[in-house]
């Protein structure tokens, strides 16, 4: 009985510096994109099952290539670029106290910071002649996924890499 | 036996504590950071040190300029890709001053199908704000990549497609800038250097008059930088790497890469020397066709009835 109440506890240790390990060496890392792409599985011919916004907090689960198995706060999970992540820890118009609270303990990068919206106001009002209306148009203009799948089925393309 | 419990209760509780701190049902970074704390990590001295470079370059923000404030050591590759966004932006933005857009939908349509297909092959399918790609009502053979993923092409440089996987060429190799930030390399080191000593000095503080002046100049700069790179031409070295990048996306995607080599051809014939456009700002089709040429595997060029009948459809009278 003894022995085995030993055995139990020191099982349980073992399995609790185990799990604190794991806790531990948990990897985040963050949206750096206006959306992006979470695909069902890693390969840009995979469905899109959902977009994150800038900035979302992503755990890392397992990394194949260049492709990154995340899981969001909410327990989703799925595949994304590396293009789209970054390891840093986007802040959000901070005051000053709280971009330093948060500097202290991650590399940060604070969204809208340098060349942003504001900067582009300035350079805009300064240069009359650019066309920003026609570039505006122009990102209005997407495609999803599953018309680019059909462009690729129709042209009879044989897409090979998928997974790079 | 009171020796034995009291020996075993340490290891309980200590259990149990482990456990508990464990069982924090939210992943929220503090939460993180408090797990890292709690088993004596030293990132967090590491961070507070970096805090405190922070800080102090955030009090001598207001000295930019004057004697003695250090300059941060960063390259274009410290650029956001949200900053980048707005650099292509504005580097799209003064393309369209010279050029403009050929209005037609079904034209819009296949183009940004086919940009973004091969896109999402490359090593970069993600952008801050995404590719887009625009055809311009030009003769010129020419095409512009804005970084961030602004493409431009024009209709001269669509001519000399003879089918859908030379615009793919085309369209790959633009995505190939793009994707090495051939655009943002084009920025000046010291303005990229100073850029980012005044970025460091700002810190998280809102901008002041004179700082938002510098920094909007700074802007400018980066943007006349890369248009006059764009007017006279990458080096050989990037336009060899855009087209390496493009012999590979159209690989992965299924397209002929020797497309690649056949639409150089066709504009070696068209380009008239020294003219505007591709003969001028990129190397002679001759020696990218060379060069190429030995990037590709042997195979024979694929042809594919629905991919030339869509390809006419939309681009059969540009």
């Amino acid at each position: 009985m003894k022995k085995a109440l030993v055995t139990v506890s020191a099982l349980s240790f073992i399995l609790a510096i185990g799990l604190t390990a794991f806790a531990v060496t948990q990897k985040l890392m963050s949206v750096q994109v206006k959306a992006g792409h979470v695909r069902s599985q890693p390969s840009f011919l995979a469905k899109v099952i959902t977009k994150l916004a800038y900035g979302h907090r992503v755990e890392v689960v397992e990394e194949k290539k260049a492709w990154v198995k995340i899981h969001t706060q909410k327990k989703n999970s799925g595949w994304m670029h590396v293009s789209a992540l970054t390891k840093k820890m986007i802040v959000f118009k901070p005051g000053d106290a709280d971009f330093d609270k948060s500097a202290s303990k991650h590399e940060v990068a604070l969204a809208g910071k340098g060349f942003n919206e504001e900067v582009e106001k300035k350079y805009r009002s300064e240069n009359k002649k650019l066309n920003y209306d026609e570039i505006d148009k122009l990102e209005k203009i997407t495609v999803s996924q599953r018309k680019i799948q059909r462009f690729i089925e129709e042209g009879g393309l044989q897409v090979k890499g998928g997974e790079e | 036996m009171k020796r034995k419990i009291s020996f075993i209760t340490p290891f309980i509780i200590l259990t149990l504590m482990l456990f508990g701190f464990i069982l924090i049902p939210e992943i929220s970074d503090a939460n993180f950071m408090d797990k890292l704390k709690k088993v004596g990590s030293n990132l967090e001295k590491d961070l507070k040190k970096e805090s405190g470079k922070l800080k102090k370059n955030t009090k001598t923000g207001l000295e930019i300029g004057k004697k003695g404030v250090e300059k941060v050591k960063g390259t274009f590759a410290d650029f956001t890709p949200e900053q980048e966004y707005y650099i292509g932006r504005a580097v799209g933005a003064s393309v369209l001053e010279n050029y403009k857009p050929y209005k037609n939908k079904e034209v819009s349509r296949y183009i940004n199908l086919l940009g973004l297909t091969l896109s999402q092959a490359s090593d970069m399918p993600e952008t801050f704000g995404g590719y887009h790609f625009m055809v311009l009502d030009s003769d010129h053979i020419n095409a512009f990549a804005a970084p961030g993923g602004l493409i431009f092409v024009a209709r001269g440089l669509l001519r000399c497609c003879k089918n859908e996987d030379a615009v793919a060429a085309v369209l790959a190799h633009e995505i190939g800038h793009v994707q090495h930030k051939h655009g943002l390399q084009a920025i000046k080191k010291s303005r990229v250097t100073s850029t980012l000593t005044l970025l460091a000095a700002i810190g998280a503080a809102a901008l002041a008059d004179q700082q938002m002046s510098e920094l909007s100049a700074h802007f400018g700069g980066s943007i006349s930088d890369i248009n006059d790179t764009l007017n006279k031409g990458y080096s050989r070295s990037f336009e060899r790497e855009a087209d390496r990048a493009a012999v590979t996306i159209l690989k992965k995607v299924g397209y002929d890469p020797a497309a690649l080599v056949d639409m150089l051809e066709v504009m070696d014939q068209d380009m008239k020397p020294g003219g505007f456009g591709f003969a001028k700002n990129h190397p002679s089709p001759k020696s990218r066709i060379k060069y190429v040429k030995g990037r590709i595997p042997p195979g024979e060029a694929s042809e594919s009835k629905p991919r030339q009948t869509r390809f006419q459809k939309a681009l059969g009278s540009i």
